[in-house]
């Protein structure tokens, strides 16, 4: 076991262990409200928005898998920066506008505002199940992000004692969202950035004056992973895979639960427009970790017999925590492994919370108990996102690693279902929810289908259309038969509707 | 204060046309999918991405200006 990295690691997640607590005192309010406890009073201005959408957004996952991904795969990987240039323009012009509405009519998740633009109780549920469902192996990965580096640090990882770490963890982790809601990630998501900052300063300066700069760095990686390949005959190949991955990705990331209460907590409308200016500088980030995954190549860690076990074991996802270990002095080494640990348990929380938002309204207040008090409602919202986590935990110690790598691809494809009920919500003014529901439902299994028929390997489907190849994100071709459908039958239904209605004007 | 800036209409929002650019730029990836020419080392593919982070973040910056602008003129 890594002794000085360990001690640093426990100090620094003993340290957000309290401020998770006592971020409940933070901005004090009742926390036995549901806005409160699940948006934190939707006070948060541009600093603390910027610190909490960024937490939720650059997750632990995300700092481990783009790099194995460059890792393994070499240049594709790179569509992370595509998917993050392309984020901002949206958030931009889609999101204050949500904002607007659901801070006037009190809506808390997007099931609610579904509810109320489409008047539909069916349409709302299908996009509360949709958001809890493609929620839950996102969560689930982030413990992955942890398990890797607690394992990096050493210890051994079989058996209940292997499993201790992950699991006190994440029992705090539950304890302080329970005591604080959103204002806990909201808070250690500050120190989780200071941390991540100073991690991949370090990582981007003294990794390549290690390994004898940029130029060698390149040199290492085989000439075939460094850009992507050509396309070849009738296929777009690569390029289109490329292309619609980011464009995919884009669209989706805001339609998670946990985006959406990242910004619906925010205190104005102006407040997520001066972030989507702002976040970028986090993309910048994610753009120098995926070239981590490139200094691991050329720093030869898979290789290095050291780190054999660890790569048997997590495979490319090893590849950043052997970089560290290889590159840094141990204390260091505990700060880098703390910033991951602790990026994942920020978007855990918030995920946790916003399934917990979207379980309490949109289908306990809607459906079992819509008489229930303010404080029952959260009551159930705060008990909610505890057995979401513990759940999390479970998935993660007993099955697979890969089924949660697979569930997090569907729901990815599952998530991106929700664009047409926003952007219709939003935009237009005739709206049929039943159309939409038809969309969501052919969407639904399209994607699914497509994801399937690569045996859930990946979420590329090559897609013939007119005697050429289109190798593109199953997420992207199957909300655009769902936008399609939804467009297209929304005047067929109104008219029908219409018709029924007003026999006598015939 | 009657100005050339249009209060309501669809004109007030031209600006957020400039946000199609980075659309443009990173879906054409044949555009990019080069490794010439580098800089400092990083082949082209890399570092053009990378600068279009800052391009793209330039461009809601510089449309958020406008339209701040534009909103505090029509008061």
């Amino acid at each position: 076991m890594n002794a000085p990295a360990t001690i640093v690691f426990v100090a620094l997640f003993l340290l957000v262990t309290v401020i998770g607590f006592v971020a409940a005192r933070w901005r004090k309010a009742d926390l036995n409200l549901l806005h409160e406890w699940g948006l934190g009073g939707r006070r948060f201005g541009t600093i603390v928005t910027w610190f909490l959408l960024g937490g939720d957004l650059y997750t632990a996952y995300t700092f481990i898998a783009v790099p194995a991904l460059v890792f393994g795969k070499g240049a594709i990987g790179f569509f992370a920066i595509p998917y993050a240039v392309l984020l901002y323009p949206i958030l931009y012009v889609v999101f204050p506008r949500l904002w607007g509405v659901a801070h006037a009519r009190g809506h808390i998740t997007a099931a609610d505002f579904v509810r109320d633009r489409f008047d539909s109780r069916m349409l709302a549920l299908a996009v509360a199940v949709t958001g809890v469902v493609a929620t839950m192996p996102y969560i689930a990965l982030q413990l992955v992000g942890m398990e890797v580096v607690i394992g990096a640090l050493g210890f051994p990882t079989e058996g209940l004692i292997g499993h201790l770490p992950l699991i006190i963890a994440f029992l705090v982790l539950a304890l302080f969202t329970y005591k604080s809601g959103l204002r806990a990630p909201a808070l250690i998501a500050v120190v989780k950035d200071m941390l991540i900052f100073v991690t991949v300063i370090a990582a981007v300066v003294v990794i390549p004056a290690k390994l004898g700069g940029y130029g060698a760095i390149f040199a290492k990686v085989p000439p075939e992973k460094l850009i992507l390949a050509p396309p070849s005959g009738d296929s777009f190949g690569a390029y289109s895979a490329y292309a619609t991955l980011a464009l995919g990705s884009a669209l989706a990331l805001f339609l998670y639960p946990h985006s959406m209460t990242g910004i619906l907590s925010a205190s104005d409308g102006f407040v997520i427009r001066r972030n989507a200016a702002l976040l970028p500088a986090y993309s910048f980030i994610l753009g120098l970790i995926a070239l981590l995954g490139y200094m691991a190549i050329a720093a030869g860690v898979g290789e290095d017999a050291t780190h054999a076990a660890g790569f048997a074991r997590y495979g490319p996802n090893y590849a950043v925590p052997a970089l560290f270990l290889t590159s840094f002095q141990p204390w260091f080494v505990g700060v880098a492994f703390a910033s991951i640990a602790i990026g994942a348990l920020v978007p855990a929380a918030i995920m946790s919370i916003a399934c917990a938002n979207l379980f309490t309204r949109n289908l306990y207040k809607e459906f079992l108990r819509p008489d229930c008090t303010d404080a029952q409602e959260a009551k159930v919202a705060k008990i909610v996102s505890l057995v979401v986590k513990i759940g999390a935990v479970v998935f993660i110690l007993a099955l697979p690693q890969a089924y949660a790598i697979q569930l997090q691809l569907l729901g990815g494809i599952w998530i991106i279902q929700l664009l047409p009920s926003i952007l219709l919500g939003l935009y237009t003014r005739s709206r049929n929810a039943s159309a939409l529901l038809i969309g969501w439902a052919a969407g639904l299994g399209t994607g699914t289908y497509m994801a399937a028929a690569q045996g859930f390997a990946s979420s590329v489907y090559p897609l013939s259309v007119f005697g050429v190849t289109l190798p593109g994100y199953a997420a992207l071709y199957s909300v655009v038969l769902n936008l399609l459908l939804a467009l297209g039958l929304t005047p067929v239904f109104n008219r029908l509707r219409a018709q029924r209605l007003a026999p006598a004007d015939r | 204060m009657q100005s050339e800036t249009p209060k309501g209409g669809r004109l007030r929002y031209a600006p957020r046309l400039l946000l199609l650019i980075p659309f443009v730029a990173m879906l054409w990836v044949p555009s990019y999918n080069a490794l010439q020419p580098e800089l400092a080392g990083v082949p082209f593919f890399y570092w053009y991405q990378l600068a279009w982070i800052l391009i793209g973040a330039a461009l809601v910056a510089i449309v958020y200006l406008i339209e701040i602008g534009i909103a505090r003129r029509a008061e």
